[in-house]
């Protein structure tokens, strides 16, 4: 169980939230250019660290996406930050060779 | 002592009423360890990391099937004691596509005469699985599974609630009911086998073979020589290996990291719980997985039940109270009669998810390096029809043609084998 604070409606239960997966996977600009790999690796491959993870969560009370910076194995939450924002400071998204 | 390739050891002293007998007499203060706790040698031709079932499994089948003695079973902890040991022990074949029926049936089969072919008690009880709809969407999705079924041999009928009553006579199949049950899917050759004996026969089996069996040993990095893998770093210093096969489910991502490559995988917690003991109750299993749960009787008279998986990924052997409060509340649902049953124990395993509910078995970039992962929440069913696939893969170099379609390219090529329905919530 985790609490999660939106940054419109502040902390809540997780139950509070819907996961929407790992973070900053940008929808390639032409698709139609892309490899099978290169298709393949932006539909399927994940990183799917054991420790620091940026996430995405959508609140269902004011229905706005963000990002989670969370622990895989702590569960513990040291950021939340907007969506098109980078993650705050010394943390890197882990797992991504591009 | 142990064994070279071509010359079999047999350490193993043979499990029957004769030797219990002789032991009693003794008053069981002789029976002999079960398997050997060797040191690492320096090399092997093949290491297997993991060692839950189908990596036991794995090295089993490698030593009886191919010939293949020369092997060690690399454990970071106890035997069993991940996934193995944590699931609700439940075993059937009915998936929907020919692929998936094959592979799974192929380990149904190796079920029916385990207890047999490795003289050790795997308790496996035939006692028949039922999987419920609630509603016509449910009834036509259970229909087509159970024709694709019957079309791949596959022993699969439909109930009628009457018929569903006949069997599971605690099942609330009132019209009224919160969750109207309007039929079920029934293979009447699932069931149940003991988590924890299905390791120790597997482990029991390759030590007799020759497998040495490391528990305590972490893999800490895949040593790679350009495109071919050369060892493994471990807890217990660097272990050289012609071939290496990684079968370590939620942590695959890890080891995939190790080696260089990244896998279609997210690691979620998968919880399960058992109740006090009572007397029987329920005889066969019943799963529901369009109200998330699933539930058998233990032959200690435990009820187990198992759940859906967090949303979020997770490494943590722990889940959510929430996912516990909605299976728990769909079970006293369907059978009021366990609203007064007290939990006992409650736990959590990471299992590997893949996009299409399908397994991974077979190469990867990296040259005799091969993976076997992506079971995601069903794992515990194939153990030995995988074992057996994952060595002939890693014996031959090339995948049996059970486990061809279950290829990493899949995810480029597009070949997705679709199991959401079969497998996605209930196992």
């Amino acid at each position: 169980m985790l609490l999660i604070e939106c940054p419109w409606c502040g902390p809540r239960d997780d139950q509070d939230f819907t996961y929407g997966g790992e973070a900053h996977i940008a929808r390639p600009e032409r698709p139609e250019k892309l490899s099978d790999e290169q298709w393949g690796d932006y539909l399927f491959m994940r990183s799917n660290p054991k420790g620091t993870h940026l996430e995405r969560w959508v609140c269902n009370g004011c229905r706005r996406w963000f990002n989670v910076c969370r622990d895989t194995v702590t569960d513990e939450i040291t950021a939340v930050y907007r969506m098109g924002e980078k993650p705050p400071g010394a943390i890197k998204k882990a797992g991504r060779k591009s | 002592m142990h064994a070279t390739s071509g010359i079999p050891i047999v350490t193993m002293s043979k499990y029957s009423i004769f030797s219990l007998v002789r032991n009693a007499l003794g008053y069981h203060e002789n029976w002999p360890l079960a398997w050997r706790s060797p040191e690492p040698k320096a090399e092997y031709d093949v290491v297997i990391v993991g060692g839950g079932g189908h990596g036991l499994a794995t090295a089993y089948y490698l030593a009886k099937e191919h010939g293949i003695r020369n092997v060690a079973v690399l454990e970071k902890g106890w035997l069993g004691g991940g996934n193995t040991g944590r699931n609700t022990t439940i075993i059937r074949s009915n998936y929907l596509w020919d692929e998936s029926a094959a592979l799974y049936e192929h380990s149904l089969k190796l079920y029916e005469g385990l207890s047999q072919e490795l003289n050790f008690n795997i308790m496996f009880s035939q006692r028949g699985v039922l999987n419920l709809a609630h509603n016509l969407h449910d009834m036509r999705e259970l229909s087509r599974r159970v024709n694709a079924n019957r079309l791949n041999g596959i022993d699969s009928e439909i109930l009628t609630p009457e018929q569903i009553k006949a069997i599971v006579p605690i099942l609330n199949t009132s019209p009224t009911a919160r969750y109207p049950v309007l039929g079920a899917s029934l293979q009447r050759r699932g069931g149940t086998a003991r988590h924890d004996a299905v390791a120790w026969g597997f482990a029991r089996g390759a030590d007799a073979h020759g497998v040495d069996i490391i528990q305590n040993c972490e893999v800490t990095g895949i040593r790679r020589n350009g495109a071919r893998v050369e060892g493994v770093e471990t807890s217990r210093g660097y272990i050289a290996a012609k071939k290496v096969g990684v079968v370590v489910a939620g942590h695959c991502s890890v080891l995939a990291g190790m080696a260089g490559f990244r896998l279609p995988i997210e690691s979620h917690p998968l919880q399960a719980l058992v109740s006090e003991p009572v007397k029987p109750i329920h005889h066969s299993v019943v799963m529901s997985n369009a109200v998330h749960v699933y539930v058998s009787q233990s032959d200690k008279g435990e009820l187990v039940i198992g759940a859906g998986i967090d949303a979020y990924n997770s490494y943590a052997q722990r889940g959510s109270f929430a996912v516990v409060e909605g299976q728990i509340g769909a079970l006293v649902e369907l059978f009021p009669i366990f609203s007064r049953l007290r939990m006992m124990r409650q736990w959590g395993g990471i299992v590997d998810v893949c996009p299409d509910a399908s397994p991974i078995i077979g190469k990867t970039p990296v040259e005799n390096l091969f993976f076997n992962c992506g079971w995601g929440t069903g794992g515990f069913k194939a153990t030995p029809g995988s074992g057996w696939v994952f060595a002939h893969t890693i014996a031959t170099g090339e995948p049996h043609p059970l486990n061809a379609p279950f290829t990493l390219e899949r995810f480029t090529t597009g070949f997705l084998i679709d199991e959401h329905g079969a497998a996605a919530v209930a196992h």
